[in-house]
């Protein structure tokens, strides 16, 4: 399909290209920008007047579901989620059920992903068997199978001499370790960030100090393995000024945030709202702050949704019983244009946060519009208020803190390799 | 953020936690637990302001003195009482708080009272009953237990009428303790112009000081010229371990003894929320001295009672 996208405003982040210009898609790639390629006859125009032309997002962690828990998503759905909220690339955590720690269910996620051809789906192979924290998995087959990278998804490794050799085994092939720095004593039993507002409430509270002792230790043995390490989902003031540091003394370092965490703190759990029960939990003002500057100064790499789908039933339980987690695919967007707009971040480098950079963390040629590259492309007003309701969400997921709230950023179309896979 | 609790009038809907109620309605059901004060010394230990109302009381975690307390107070207002202690049926067939809840409803129970070992229990059943119905919140986890924090202040107000003078010291387990933050909220809301919170760093929650209180580590210094006493309880898998080293050096440290009481004003009341560990935190001289209010704790806590369901029903 020859497809011939006009009077957009281009936004490429990685080619450092913000102009209102032509893009011309032919074979699932980008066949030119600015002027038609010789020979192209459109089979389709787009026109993308009043809409941002950039790339697919890339998401750096989502959950599926799949396999596992499909009564609460289905990868069908949470895809379709997916390509509706502008994102082509996705990576998944590996706490399935079961866990995706063997090459043959890597290779299984990775087929039924591609045969469904809505987004591009990269999982993170487990870094320990069944997360268990004690013996390695075989990471080389796994990376033969698909996966993009290495992870603990939310349960940490509490022996630091397993930690140590699984960085550096992993450092051996280039592998990046994903880990969400979190020290599971401290944090045991925890749903709340330790301040004023679990004191208030009575909940179990989970100390900056857990986050803070646990990024400390993990930078240590970075240094000394030379792995590659990507912390996902920063929540305290304090972790970012120790990625900073260590960045600064050239440790090979990436990190993401959530996008609640750019938007919420502790307050917003009021009155026991379970859909402010997420992982990490939401903390302090000052903490979301450093989290808004520290992504402004590039100190966190990307932003991701953390999309987590619960169903209803188990959000309606007491907030420490409710499953934690929030939906967040189609309010990537948005929720990236909101924080750019409160820190006045200029567009192209909010969507940089949501395209390149991520697309660098997980090492793939995805969030860029070269020519030849992909045709991953989103289109998307960023004019255009929309409320996030139950029916305005594709996914099976309803439960977020933003259920009710007014948005500003809609996707009107998704391309995927050249073909569209969402249109308003 | 609207409160829960209140209706669109701003009248009491439901009880779920003192915080957030404003002065006006905890005055009114001290004044209103005034009048029924007198009820239980009757011969007749009736008024008919709930007949025909049905009160349920539904304990996920078990209790016998709150229920029962619950239960003599519904009683004396007319009402029929139901008691269900679900912590042992439904609750293990898997039945969800929420399943519970909405077949009592179908079962036309007016007033729901609530216990329930997580915080926040009472207000995510509160946000799903029926129109008509009132919850009270009988203790949730560690966050309220509002009855109770009632009750202590109106046992205060009963000795110490002047609350805009006195120094109310807590001392014990506030980390773990519903009844203490109910406390708190109801003392603070008073306008108690000094509270304290006497306890290890252990048994207090980070940034206790943001609830309004003062916070003390030495029971001798904490305890000095305060007129109100309120003990808390330990309980008893919290006495030995990474909390506490033992009973013993607990009670050497923050248990409630004739020579510590002495640093308090000479006329100073001791409280305690029952059930008391004797010789953990409190010493038995004390408990039964002629300083303790414990025991018409009691009996007020069901005039209180009595005061907040009749309020809720007068308020359909």
């Amino acid at each position: 399909m020859k497809i011939h996208i006009s009077n957009g405003r281009l936004i490429d982040p990685k080619n450092g290209i913000d102009t209102h210009t032509d893009l011309f898609v032919a074979a699932g790639r980008i066949a030119g920008i600015g002027a038609k390629p010789e020979g192209f006859t459109a089979e389709q125009t787009i026109d993308a007047s009043n809409l941002v032309v950039c790339p697919g997002f890339v998401d750096l962690s989502a959950r599926l579901r799949e396999p596992g828990s499909e009564y609460r998503a289905t990868l069908k759905s949470e895809l379709r989620a997916a390509a509706a909220g502008g994102v082509t690339s996705l990576s998944c955590p590996p706490d399935t059920e079961p866990v995706l720690d063997e090459p043959g269910l890597v290779e299984m996620l990775r087929y039924r992903a591609k045969k469904l051809e809505i987004a591009h789906v990269y999982p993170l192979g487990a870094l320990t068997r069944q997360l268990k924290g004690e013996q390695l998995t075989e990471m080389a087959e796994l990376t033969e199978a698909g996966c993009a990278g290495f992870s603990q998804a939310d349960t940490a490794i509490i022996d630091t001499r397993v930690l140590w050799r699984a960085l550096q085994y992993a450092a051996t092939f280039g592998y990046t370790v994903w880990l969400r720095p979190e020290e599971p004593y401290l944090a045991k039993d925890g749903v709340a960030h330790d301040g004023e507002i679990a004191a208030r409430l009575g909940l179990k509270g989970i100390p900056v100090a857990a986050e803070a002792l646990a990024i400390a230790s993990i930078l240590r043995i970075a240094r000394d393995t030379g792995a590659k390490v990507h912390l996902s989902r920063l929540s305290t003031a304090e972790g970012v000024d120790l990625v900073r540091e260590a960045k600064k003394q050239g440790v090979m370092v990436t990190c993401d945030v959530s996008i609640n965490h750019l938007h919420l703190t502790e307050h917003d759990i009021g009155f026991f709202n379970a859909n402010c029960h997420l992982r990490p939990p939401l903390r302090s003002q000052r903490d979301k702050d450093s989290l808004c500057a520290g992504l402004a100064d590039g100190t966190i790499d990307a932003i991701c949704s953390d999309h987590a789908p619960v169903d209803e039933d188990a959000k309606l339980l007491p907030f420490a019983e409710a499953e934690p987690g929030a939906t967040g695919l189609e309010l990537l967007l948005p929720l990236t244009l909101k924080w750019a707009a409160q820190n006045r971040v200029s567009l192209i480098d909010a969507i940089a946060r949501i395209t390149h950079a991520p697309a660098l963390i997980l090492g793939i040629d995805a969030g860029e519009l070269s020519v030849d590259a992909a045709a991953d492309i989103c289109m998307f007003d960023p004019e255009r208020y929309w409320q996030v309701t139950p029916a305005t969400l594709l996914s099976q997921g309803k439960n977020t803190p933003f259920i009710g709230t007014e948005v500003a950023g809609k996707v009107h179309y998704t391309l995927l390799d050249g073909q569209l896979v969402h249109s308003l | 953020m609207f409160n829960p609790q209140l209706d669109k009038d701003g009248k009491l809907k439901h009880l779920l936690s003192i915080e957030g109620l404003p002065k006006s309605i905890l005055n009114h059901i001290l004044d209103t637990a005034d009048s029924f004060a007198g009820v239980g010394e009757r011969e007749v230990k009736k008024v008919p302001l709930l007949r025909g109302k049905t009160v349920c009381n539904i304990f996920f975690e078990n209790s016998t003195r709150t229920r029962t307390t619950f239960e003599i107070a519904a009683k004396r207002l007319s009402a029929d009482v139901i008691n269900l202690n679900v912590g042992t049926s439904s609750q293990s067939k898997g039945e969800t708080i929420l399943d519970t809840v909405e077949n009592l409803t179908a079962m036309h129970a007016d007033v729901f009272v609530v216990r329930h070992a997580e915080s926040g229990a009472a207000h995510l059943i509160a946000r799903h009953v029926q129109p008509h119905v009132h919850v009270i919140n009988a203790g949730d986890g560690r966050h309220a237990h509002p009855t109770q924090g009632l009750l202590d202040v109106y046992t205060i107000r009963r000795y110490k009428p002047d609350m805009h003078n006195l120094k109310v010291a807590l001392v014990g387990d506030v980390l773990h303790s519903r009844v203490a933050r109910s406390e708190i909220h109801a003392l603070t809301t008073l306008g108690v112009p000094e509270v304290r919170v006497i306890a290890p760093k252990t048994l207090l929650p980070g940034f206790v000081e943001r609830l309004g209180v003062q916070v003390y580590h030495d029971m001798r210094e904490g305890l000095k010229d305060v007129d109100v006493i309120m003990m808390l309880r330990l309980q008893n898998e919290r006495m030995s371990g990474a909390l506490l080293p033992s009973a013993q050096e607990y009670f050497k440290c923050f248990g409630l003894t004739q020579e510590k009481l002495a640093l308090a004003k000479p006329d100073a009341i001791v409280m305690h929320p029952g059930p008391m560990n004797r010789g953990v935190e409190i010493d038995s001289a004390v408990a039964d001295g002629s300083q303790s209010v414990i025991l018409p704790q009691v009996t007020y806590g069901i005039a209180v009672r009595m005061a907040v369901m009749s309020i809720l029903a007068g308020n359909s």
